[in-house]
């Protein structure tokens, strides 16, 4: 709040000393990384809770090699998982990947590292504010890991907590409840920082129109965050009444739990639950989707040397999208027994929010043609991410009518659908951010070749995982069984799917020790660049790699469009945004 | 390094820095609100019975309260008036009655919760009672919250009035905002849960 006394330099190259430079920094590029860092292990950790479980489904009731003695006896006697345990993981993977690895790495990390960069601001609106909140989802993530360590476990309800059930789960669902109080704080101080940030610090020039599409993307982003998590944040403090205070806003009278008729006032609705958390839940998936759809149009524009084809139709088909994402809601819950109006109204809007999807992927598409594309690795995973996200969308569609989605819901089709959009959809985008913003940030470039294996790796390995889901999902597989559908006929003739998943997530990881190795080693030995090694025309290119505090050392002024390439009569094929010629 | 508009207003936006951001905080808080306002809703309309406001909830109390609120948020704007005219002392004392009247606000608020547990009336009671103590409690935490900046920008926060007397007054607005926000939400809570 007191910044006025605290940074009063006007080029701002003054050393901080250690803590306040690498720990509690208030510099968005150094929180923008440490966000980078805490999400990518977060990840990895969520990624790895789910090879554990993957062989449970492989090799059902049997010892896990390796590790399964290191798991506790509670959770897997020796070696072998229980059905508890397995629940835990479960909940916990979706809880991790979601709200603590996909989020902070789009938001967070590049969304506090690029955009004050593009924008041409000299750091966010309120620094103090951004360092709170990374400090304040860090809590969270704590809290999210050490329920793990509570009696019981961590929270088994699903990612989604529905009630009753996780009215009545071990305490590991109030950690639950109390880690997600942490990391709303975190967004909302993040959102309210990103928009006062685009709306009052934009250099001179940079009008709305000219803005990057990466930064609409974060705006909207910002505006979902900001509006949606209340809600869920009011469904948490009801169900944390529930828990504590034994109030029965999501207990239904009369409810019997093992045979016992539960000792409440009863009264509630699960459905309430349900509403509010699908209020969150559904702009959530934009908040996954649209920082990943930002990175990969300043990728596309770059590597094909050409303006994106019809920026306006890319920013207002966000608007529109980010707006839309608010009344589709109930769609995922055509098996509550609404009645059909209420169906109907909900299928009529999940088809018009299918329209900017589509309109935002062709253009990013369309893009594409004409241009002479470079296939850098940043380049090569944004390009994935088009089928991918198509993939994942086109999927998405029996999902949102009723009649289709009623047999779906439920199955692992359902997982399929929505892996597709945020696994090789948005994290191949995080991804392709990671390789290409990495020279700004460090000034040194990351190896192609490891890029490449890990590119062609990651890409064979997830569609091998994911693909067979659609037809486990449409044989009528259900999602959440512990033994993966063993004990269920129906599931017999698509059972032998799943050792091909669990043998493709392995070797998924397997495919991520060169990004590992790649990203550790880059920072002191990858080839040093200069300060716009893309020939790319966005401001972050405009300054020294990595920008020094303070961000420009003269003050920048913006003369034209976000996209300038291959312009006609130009003497380059790019004219940065702030070359007046 | 200086973040530009952080007192100063940007010309092209009208606004500066904080007071857009508390503008968006103020719509998260609709947000949060909304949320529990609506689950009421959901409640009431899906109950078999529903008690009137009146039968359980002390009116008398609740009035004096809301108009205790409604004269906070009267000091709190004198308050940041006299700091736009530059009576410093003046705004002590108006932002002083703010603090004041909030404190009487909880008491009575703590006055009326004492008297539901005498009578055995607590959360866990009835729906109606939980949606009652949720949504008290979390605007009580509202107010608790704005007082606490409102004591500080008293005490301690006062002294950038010398270095930096407009950012200060900008301060006071943005706190100001969030009191009459905060006592919006107390004129919405009154109807709906003692009136209806």
């Amino acid at each position: 709040m007191t910044q006025s006394t605290s940074v009063e330099h006007g080029s701002g190259h003054e050393s901080q000393g250690f803590w306040r430079t690498y720990l509690f920094s208030q510099d968005h590029k150094t929180i923008g990384i440490q966000y980078a860092i805490t999400s990518l292990l977060f990840l990895l950790f969520g990624f790895t809770l789910m090879m554990i479980m993957r062989w449970q489904l492989a090799y059902p009731g049997q010892p896990i090699p390796l590790i399964g003695k290191f798991l506790g006896e509670a959770n897997a006697p020796d070696g072998i998982m229980l059905p508890e345990f397995y629940n835990q993981l479960g909940a916990m993977h979706g809880t991790i990947m979601i709200f603590l690895g996909v989020v902070p790495l789009g938001v967070g990390a590049f969304g506090n590292f690029v955009m004050p960069l593009q924008i041409g601001a000299p750091d966010m609106a309120f620094p103090k504010l951004n360092m709170m909140s990374y400090w304040v989802y860090f809590a969270g993530g704590v809290t999210m890991l050490g329920s793990f360590l509570l009696p019981g476990g961590a929270a088994n309800s699903g990612w989604t907590s529905y009630p009753p059930l996780s009215d009545i789960a071990t305490i590991g669902q109030t950690a639950w409840l109390i880690g997600m109080f942490f990391l709303i704080t975190s967004s909302l101080l993040g959102s309210i920082n990103f928009i006062v940030t685009i709306v009052q610090l934009r250099a001179p020039g940079m009008t709305f129109m000219r803005l990057p599409f990466f930064v609409w993307a974060q705006l909207v982003t910002s505006f979902l965050l900001l509006l949606a998590f209340p809600p869920l944040e009011a469904a948490a403090c009801l169900q944390l009444m529930d828990r504590l205070a034994g109030t029965s806003f999501f207990l239904p009278s009369g409810l019997v739990v093992s045979g016992q008729v539960v000792q409440a006032s009863g009264g509630g609705s699960p459905l309430l639950w349900q509403h509010l958390f699908w209020f969150l839940a559904h702009p959530e998936v934009y908040v996954l989707i649209l920082p990943a759809m930002g990175i990969v149009a300043e990728i596309i524009a770059n590597n094909t040397r050409k303006p994106l084809w019809s920026y306006r139709s890319l920013v207002y088909s966000t608007l529109f999208l980010g707006f839309m994402s608010f009344i589709v809601w109930a769609h995922h819950m055509y098996i509550t027994g609404m009645g059909t109006t209420l169906g109907t109204f909900f299928q009529v809007t999940t088809m018009i929010i299918s329209i900017p999807s589509v309109v935002i992927l062709a253009v990013l598409i369309v893009s594409l043609w004409g241009g002479s594309i470079r296939f850098t690795t940043p380049m090569m995973f944004a390009c994935a991410f088009l089928p991918m996200f198509g993939i994942g969308g086109l999927t998405g569609l029996p999902l949102g009518l009723a009649p289709t989605d009623i047999p779906l819901h439920d199955t692992y089709y359902v997982i399929g659908h929505f892996h597709y959009i945020v696994a090789p959809g948005s994290i191949f985008a995080l991804f392709a951010g990671v390789y290409y913003w990495f020279p700004k940030a460090t000034g040194r470039r990351m190896n192609d070749t490891l890029g490449k294996i890990h590119f062609w790796g990651s890409l064979i390995c997830i569609n091998t995982i994911f693909m067979p889901m659609f037809i486990q999902g449409l044989a009528g597989v259900s999602r959440r069984l512990y033994d993966g559908g063993a004990q269920y006929a129906h599931a017999q003739g698509v059972l032998s799917l799943n050792l091909v998943m669990s043998v493709a997530a392995w070797s998924l990881a397997i495919f991520q020790i060169p990004f590992i190795i790649n990203f550790f080693v880059s920072i002191r030995k990858g080839k040093k660049v200069g300060d716009n090694p893309w020939d790319a025309t966005t401001l972050e290119w405009a300054t020294s790699s990595p920008p020094p505090h303070g961000n420009f050392i003269r003050p920048v002024e913006v003369y034209r469009g976000p996209h300038e390439y291959s312009v006609p009569g130009a003497a380059r094929d790019f004219l940065p945004q702030n070359d007046p010629a | 390094m200086n973040i530009p508009y952080t007192s100063e207003v940007r010309p092209d936006t009208g606004v500066y820095n904080a007071k857009l951001g508390i503008w968006l905080f103020l719509a998260s808080e609709v947000m949060l609100f909304g949320g529990l306002f609506s689950a009421y809703i959901f409640l009431r309309t899906g109950a078999a019975t529903w008690p009137h406001g009146w039968e359980i909830l002390n009116i008398p109390l609740a009035t004096t309260n809301t108009v205790v609120l409604i004269s906070s948020s009267v000091t709190m704007v004198m308050a940041w008036a006299s700091l736009a005219g530059g009576n410093f002392a003046r705004f002590r004392r108006f932002l002083g009655t703010t603090v004041a009247l909030g404190v009487a606000f909880l008491a009575i608020k703590g006055m009326e919760y004492g008297m539901k547990f005498e009578h055995g009336l607590f959360p866990a009671t009835n729906t109606f009672l939980a949606i009652y103590f949720t949504l008290t409690g979390l605007h009580g935490l509202h107010v608790i919250g704005g007082m606490i900046v409102n004591v500080y920008l008293l005490g301690p926060g006062s002294k950038m009035w010398r270095k930096d007397p407009q950012r200060f007054t900008n301060r006071v607005e943005v706190a100001g905002l969030y009191w009459h926000f905060v006592d919006l939400v107390w004129i919405f809570l009154f109807p709906v849960l003692y009136l209806l």
